[in-house]
C-alpha cells in the first residue's frame, strides 16, 4: 500500500477521478467527504497546521497516476473542512488555511493533561518552552502551531486554569499554571 | 362494409399513403368529404385528407380524430375509373355552401368502383377547409388527362411491384421494362447500333430533364426508371459486350452505381403540392424515410446527417434546415415510431422510440467495467467506437450517464484529456476508507489497478527482450553473410 510520510494512503488515492472535482452533486459530496478525512489524517500524522494553497502540498498530487488537484478543487475541499469547524482561513484571499485536526477545546485538554503528567500544576513556563522545550518532547504539545497554542491557552485562561503574562523579553509570553 | 364501394388504400405507420411505383402526388387538400349524393345509404367519408396523385384519388381519415390511423380506413378511387369531371356551377347558393367538385366514375353492377365498369355513378367532393377547389380541379384535369396510370399497369404486369415511393428508386425490378428495343441485335454492328440508340435516348432524356426544374419534376419517373436501368446495365456489364467497357471505366462504375441507387424519393412532398399541409405531410414522409438509415446507424442519428440523407433522396425540391426541424418537431403530435431528442448541450438527434436511454446506459456500464476501462477510463472516442455512433453523441450519452442521480460514471479531467471512469465513490465506506467490500465496483477497480501496475512492469521486460532480438538479428545475418562470402 502506498504511503505518504506516516500515512497509509487509501486505495482510491490512485483513482484518477478522485483528483477531478466532480460536477454531480451526490458524487461531489462523497468526494469532498473523503478528501476532508484524508487531509485531516495527513495533517495529524505529519503535524501540519497550515496548508498554503499556492505552495506544493504533497497530498494534493499523485505522481504515480500523474494527477493533481486544481485550485478550485483545493479551495472546495478546504472550505468544506472550514465549514465543519475543523479549519480556518488565515487571510481573506483564502490562500492559507489553518487546520485544526484537534479542535481548540481538545487542544486545551491535551495541554492540561501534559501539565498534569509532568507535575507542572503550579509552575511557570514560557510559551516557546512549551512548543520546543525538553518537557514537551514526545507529546502532542511539542511543535504546536503558535496561533493554535495561544488560542488554547486563552481558552484555559478564561476558565481560570492559568494566567498569561507578558515576560521580560518582548517576544515571548509566560504562562502560570494553576490547575 | 364501410367503404366497400371504394377501393382500400394502404398507408404507412406514420399515416402517409403507400404510393405505387412511379405514382406522384400532385395536390393535397385538408378537410374534404367524399360522398355519394345519389345513394345516401352508402357510407360517406367525412372531413379527411384528400390526396390527388397521378394514378388515384386517395382519401385518408383525419389523423387528429383518430389517434392511430388504421390502415383499413383509407380509401382510393383509381383515376382510370373516372369517366367525367363535371364543371363546377357558379351560383348564389354556392357562395354560402362549401365548394363541391363532382366527377363520374364507372362501377360494377354491385356498385363497386372499377375501371371499365358497366354502370356509372357520381362522387361528390365537399371542400370544408380553406382550400382552393379551383386549382384542385385544374390539377385533377391534368392528372386525368396525363393518364400516367396506363403505363404503370403494363409495368406492374411485367413484375414491378411493391411500394417504391422511397429508397432505391424502382423497387426490385430486375427485368428490362420501359425502354425495350425492338431492333434485332445481330453481330458487332447490331451491338454498336444498340449502344448508339441507348446513347441518343439517354441524351434526349437528360436534355429534356434539365431544361428547367418543372420539366425535371415531370420527368422524375422517367429519370428514376432510367437510373434503375443504367444500374442494371452496369451490373450486367461484366458479362456482356466488351466494346464499351474498358478497364478505365471499371473504377467509376461502382461510384456511378452508388449515385444511381440513391436517386430516391419519387414523390417528394412539396410546398406546391401540399400547401398548408406541407410541414405535416413532410413530417410523415420524413418519419417513413428515416427508418432505414436509423436502423443502419443503430437507432440514433444526428439531425445534420438526416438532413443530408433526406435531401439527397429528394434530389430536387430540397428542403431547408428550418423545414426539417419543423417537420421533426411535429412528430410529437403524430403516432410515429421516431422522435427528436435534444441534448443539454443543444445537439439534436433523431432516434427510434424503441431506442431507450436505458439500453445505451447498460452498454456504457459494461464498457467502463472492462479491465482496460477500469484502469484508464473511457474517452468519448472509445465509447463512440463501441456504441457505433458519432463521438459528439457518445459524449452526450456519457455526460447523461454521469449526471443521472448518483451516476455510475465519474469524470477525470487531466492534460491527457477528458475521460470517464466507473463511479467507485458510492462504494467507499465513509467511516472506513480502507474497507473494500468484496465484489463491488471498488473491489474490481482495485484489482484492475493492481493488475495494471504489475502488467506494466512485465511489458517493460517484454520490450527489452524484443529490443535484444532486433539488435542481435542483423549481427547474425552479417555473420552468416560473412561466412558465405
Amino acid at each position: 500500500m502506498q504511503k505518504l510520510g506516516e500515512l497509509k494512503l487509501p486505495p482510491f488515492f490512485n483513482y484518477p477521478p478522485y483528483f477531478t472535482l466532480q460536477p454531480v452533486r451526490e458524487t461531489r459530496e462523497k468526494q469532498i467527504q473523503l478528501w476532508k478525512e484524508l487531509i485531516l489524517d495527513y495533517c495529524r500524522t505529519q503535524k501540519i497546521f497550515v496548508v498554503g494553497l499556492e505552495e506544493d502540498f504533497p497530498l494534493f498530487s499523485n505522481p504515480a497516476i500523474e494527477r493533481s488537484l486544481n485550485h478550485e478543487a483545493r479551495v472546495a475541499f478546504l472550505s468544506a473542512i472550514v465549514s465543519d469547524g475543523r479549519a480556518e482561513w488565515m487571510d481573506k484571499g483564502h490562500r492559507r488555511c489553518l487546520i485544526l485536526w484537534h479542535r481548540i477545546q481538545d487542544w486545551a485538554d491535551i495541554i492540561l493533561r501534559f501539565v498534569k503528567e509532568n507535575g507542572l500544576e503550579d509552575s511557570v513556563m514560557t510559551v516557546e518552552e512549551m512548543r520546543s522545550g525538553i518537557e514537551s518532547r514526545g507529546t502532542d504539545v511539542h511543535g504546536m502551531d503558535r496561533t493554535v497554542l495561544m488560542r488554547a491557552l486563552k481558552l484555559l485562561e478564561n476558565k481560570g486554569k492559568l494566567a498569561i503574562f507578558k515576560g521580560t523579553s518582548t517576544d515571548d509570553e509566560g504562562v502560570k499554571f494553576s490547575v | 362494409m364501410a367503404g366497400n364501394w371504394l377501393l382500400p388504400a394502404e398507408t404507412t405507420t406514420s399515416g402517409r399513403p403507400v404510393l405505387r411505383p412511379g405514382e406522384v402526388e400532385s395536390s393535397l387538400q385538408p378537410s374534404v368529404d367524399l360522398v355519394n349524393e345519389e345513394n345516401p345509404n352508402l357510407p360517406s367519408f367525412k372531413s379527411g385528407l384528400l390526396i390527388l396523385t397521378t394514378y388515384r384519388i386517395l382519401w385518408l381519415p383525419n389523423p387528429d380524430s383518430t389517434p392511430s390511423p388504421s390502415t383499413s380506413a383509407a380509401v382510393a378511387v383509381p383515376l382510370g375509373a373516372v369517366t367525367h369531371i363535371f364543371q363546377s356551377k357558379k351560383s348564389i347558393k354556392g357562395m354560402f355552401a362549401s365548394p363541391r367538385v363532382r366527377f363520374q366514375v364507372s362501377v360494377t353492377t354491385e356498385g363497386r368502383v372499377q375501371e371499365r365498369g358497366s354502370k356509372s355513378m357520381v362522387i361528390t367532393l365537399v371542400f370544408r377547409g380553406k382550400s382552393d377547389p379551383d386549382s384542385f380541379v385544374v390539377k385533377f384535369w391534368e392528372a386525368y388527362r396525363g393518364r400516367a396510370w396506363e403505363g404503370s399497369v403494363s409495368a406492374s404486369a411485367e413484375g414491378v411491384e411493391g411500394p417504391a415511393f422511397l429508397g432505391d428508386g424502382g423497387g426490385s425490378s430486375s427485368s428490362d421494362t420501359g425502354l425495350a428495343l425492338k431492333m434485332p441485335v445481330v453481330g458487332v454492328s447490331g451491338i454498336l447500333r444498340k449502344e448508339q440508340e441507348m446513347w441518343e435516348s439517354t441524351d434526349k432524356s437528360l436534355q429534356d430533364a434539365f431544361q428547367d426544374l418543372n420539366a425535371l419534376m415531370n420527368k422524375a419517373k422517367d429519370m428514376v426508371m432510367l437510373a434503375e436501368k443504367m444500374r442494371q446495365k452496369l451490373l450486367s456489364g461484366s458479362n456482356s459486350q466488351v466494346n464499351a467497357t474498358n478497364d478505365e471505366e471499371m473504377g467509376s462504375k461502382e461510384e456511378m452505381q452508388d449515385w444511381l441507387l440513391s436517386v430516391g424519393i419519387v414523390s417528394p412532398v412539396t410546398k406546391e403540392s401540399a400547401g398548408a399541409l406541407y410541414h405535416q405531410q413532410l413530417s410523415r414522409q420524413l418519419a417513413d424515410f428515416v427508418k432505414t438509415p436509423l436502423e443502419r446507424a443503430g437507432g440514433i442519428m444526428n439531425l445534420i446527417d438526416i438532413y443530408c440523407l433526406f435531401n439527397r433522396a429528394r434530389g430536387t425540391e430540397l428542403i431547408s434546415p428550418d423545414d426539417l426541424l419543423r417537420a421533426c418537431s411535429l412528430w410529437e403530435k403524430f403516432n410515429v415510431p421516431v422522435m427528436l431528442k435534444k441534448f443539454e448541450s443543444g445537439v439534436m438527434v433523431i432516434q427510434n422510440k424503441s431506442h431507450s436511454d436505458e439500453e445505451v446506459f447498460s452498454r456504457i456500464r459494461s464498457l467502463v467495467q472492462k479491465p482496460d476501462a477500469l484502469q484508464i477510463g473511457v474517452s468519448a472516442t472509445d465509447a463512440a467506437r463501441t456504441l457505433g455512433i458519432a463521438p459528439a453523441m457518445a459524449k452526450e450519452h456519457l455526460l447523461a450517464a454521469e449526471s443521472k442521480g448518483m451516476g455510475f460514471l465519474c469524470r477525470d479531467v487531466s492534460p491527457d484529456g477528458f475521460r470517464f471512469y466507473i463511479n467507485i465513490f458510492q462504494d467507499i465506506d465513509p467511516n472506513d476508507e480502507y474497507l473494500v467490500k468484496e465484489y463491488g465496483v471498488y473491489d474490481s477497480w482495485i484489482r484492475a489497478a493492481i493488475a495494471s501496475r504489475s502488467q506494466s512492469a512485465s511489458t517493460d521486460d517484454f520490450k527489452f527482450c524484443e529490443l535484444t532480438i532486433v539488435v542481435s538479428l542483423p549481427n547474425r545475418f552479417l555473420e552468416y553473410v560473412g561466412k558465405k562470402g
